[in-house]
């Protein structure tokens, strides 16, 4: 057991890569109460949210869609990566870090009075997230046939309140599977039900050797308040439409401008040992550094996500205690629904 | 509970020694350690010839979550490490006290004070315990 942001929460079960291997290869759950699950009601919340979110929710117009995204500082720097659902014009929920939380909260009252906004902590939720190419079926034997049919017509990224659980197709696995958002109380039977139909329980580790290998970043290692989303891989969240007016944008539009200074790639080690965050990498391009590494148990070798130089490409040198290894930078994700993107 | 051979010596820091007839000493981790180390994906070895004083970090082993370094119990020479580790390194996991074993080390001085079995059971389940 670990300390994660203030929740004491396993890190393995049994064996992690056995862990990582059944949600590769059938299914998997997490408890993943720690997440913040935050409604935010009122008349102008979708122009609260055009404000606070750097992605545009202008995209979601069908009911129950979800958008990944950053709320930034006014510098441009993350102050949390999170997902938004609109679920009505005056009803959208967010998810956010459980590290953050409070931050979050905090930061998004002091926009929201403007707005009308209520922010609503829904503490009183757990969530599970049911993940690999067996999840879906899986979970759709918890529900009455209704039910199920509802859950497996959902399409990726959509969620929908089904018999008084809020089921979305989202997760943070590269496989195929559901979040389920459900009244605390429900939570524990629900998860002896799914591993009593032999859905393998998931701690920490494998969350986390699944997520990075599927290049999905971890906020406070990734990315955090003093770098901008456009240096974190994650420009694809931002959106610069004309006439959006967000917090952080202008010095997103500053720093561009400027030109960028760095970038996250991927990074596979040539040689044996495992890359960690922190580590140095060195590149024709200049120096950087390691922010997400691990053993990567699909690839049978050590990954990573690293900050360099926008100008480094091609192989570059760790160093792993004091010894120089070649690795290679490679665009993740390295692998998505069981199968390796890397050669 | 972790198996804890009656017939090695043991460290606070979860080695293990073995006192070979040829006056070497084979050093491995512990049941216990690999245990809470979880899985390992990466152990590197130190090489023959390599001088190791007690106490000092002479061989590293990856889990997927971290890396630890492994101390030495005793001074001297390095005479081998365990060339099977570099390809299958879940040996130690697998078998900590047989073919897991890290290196062999000719001792350059008279041992330090060592943990019997039925000391280091007792550490160990303390730890266990938590």
């Amino acid at each position: 057991m670990i300390d994660f942001g203030g929740w004491d929460m396993p890190l393995q079960y049994g064996s992690q890569i056995a862990e990582h291997h059944a949600v590769r290869r059938a299914a998997g759950i997490f408890d993943v109460s720690h997440m913040g699950i935050v409604d935010l009601k009122g008349a102008a919340v979708r122009p609260f949210l055009q404000r606070l979110f750097a992605n545009d929710v202008g995209k979601l117009e069908a009911p129950g869609k979800a958008l990944y995204g950053c709320m930034l500082n006014e510098a441009g720097g993350v102050v949390d990566d999170l997902i938004v659902y609109f679920l009505g014009e005056q009803q959208f929920r967010a998810v956010v870090n459980a590290g953050t939380r409070d931050k979050d909260l905090a930061w998004m009252r002091r926009f929201a009075a403007g707005f009308g906004v209520q922010v609503i902590e829904r503490s009183d939720l757990a969530m599970l997230a049911v993940q690999g190419p067996e999840a879906r079926g899986a979970l759709a034997a918890q529900l009455s046939a209704a039910g199920a049919e509802r859950a497996l017509a959902l399409g990726p990224f959509f969620g929908e309140q089904i018999e008084g659980w809020f089921v979305s197709r989202t997760g943070y696995t590269g496989e195929d599977g559901f979040e389920i958002m459900l009244p605390a109380g429900q939570a524990e039977g629900l998860w002896r039900a799914l591993a009593a139909a032999g859905v393998a329980p998931c701690g920490l580790g494998a969350r986390d050797t699944l997520r990075l290998e599927a290049g999905m970043s971890l906020y406070g290692s990734d990315m955090d308040e003093h770098t901008n989303p456009l240096e974190c891989g994650l420009a694809w969240t931002v959106a610069l439409t004309p006439g959006r007016a967000f917090v952080g944008r202008q010095a997103l539009e500053e720093a561009l401008a400027a030109g960028l200074k760095r970038k996250l790639v991927g990074l596979v080690l040539e040689d044996r040992g495992v890359l960690r965050a922190q580590q140095r990498v060195i590149s024709a391009g200049g120096a950087g550094e390691i922010t997400s590494g691990t053993f990567s148990p699909t690839l049978e070798r050590s990954i990573a996500l690293a900050r360099v130089p926008v100008a480094a490409s091609g192989t570059v040198q760790v160093e792993i205690r004091g010894k120089l290894h070649q690795a290679r930078i490679v665009k993740p994700p390295f692998v998505r629904r069981g199968q390796p993107l890397i050669g | 509970m972790s198996k804890v051979p009656s017939d090695l010596k043991y460290t606070r820091t979860h080695e293990w020694l073995r006192m070979r007839p040829d006056g070497a000493v084979e050093v491995g981790i512990t049941d216990h350690a690999q245990h809470a180390l979880g899985d390992l994906v990466f152990v590197e070895v130190p090489e023959a010839g390599r001088k190791v004083c007690a106490g000092e970090p002479f061989a590293v082993t990856e889990s997927v979550k971290a890396a630890s370094d492994v101390y030495s119990p005793i001074s001297g020479e390095v005479l081998e490490g365990n060339p099977e580790l570099a390809s299958a390194p879940e040996t130690v996991n697998s078998d900590p006290y047989g073919r897991g074993w890290l290196a062999r080390i000719m001792p350059a001085a008279a041992l330090p004070a060592l943990l019997s079995a039925a000391e280091y059971e007792k550490l160990a389940a303390q730890e266990e315990a938590g």
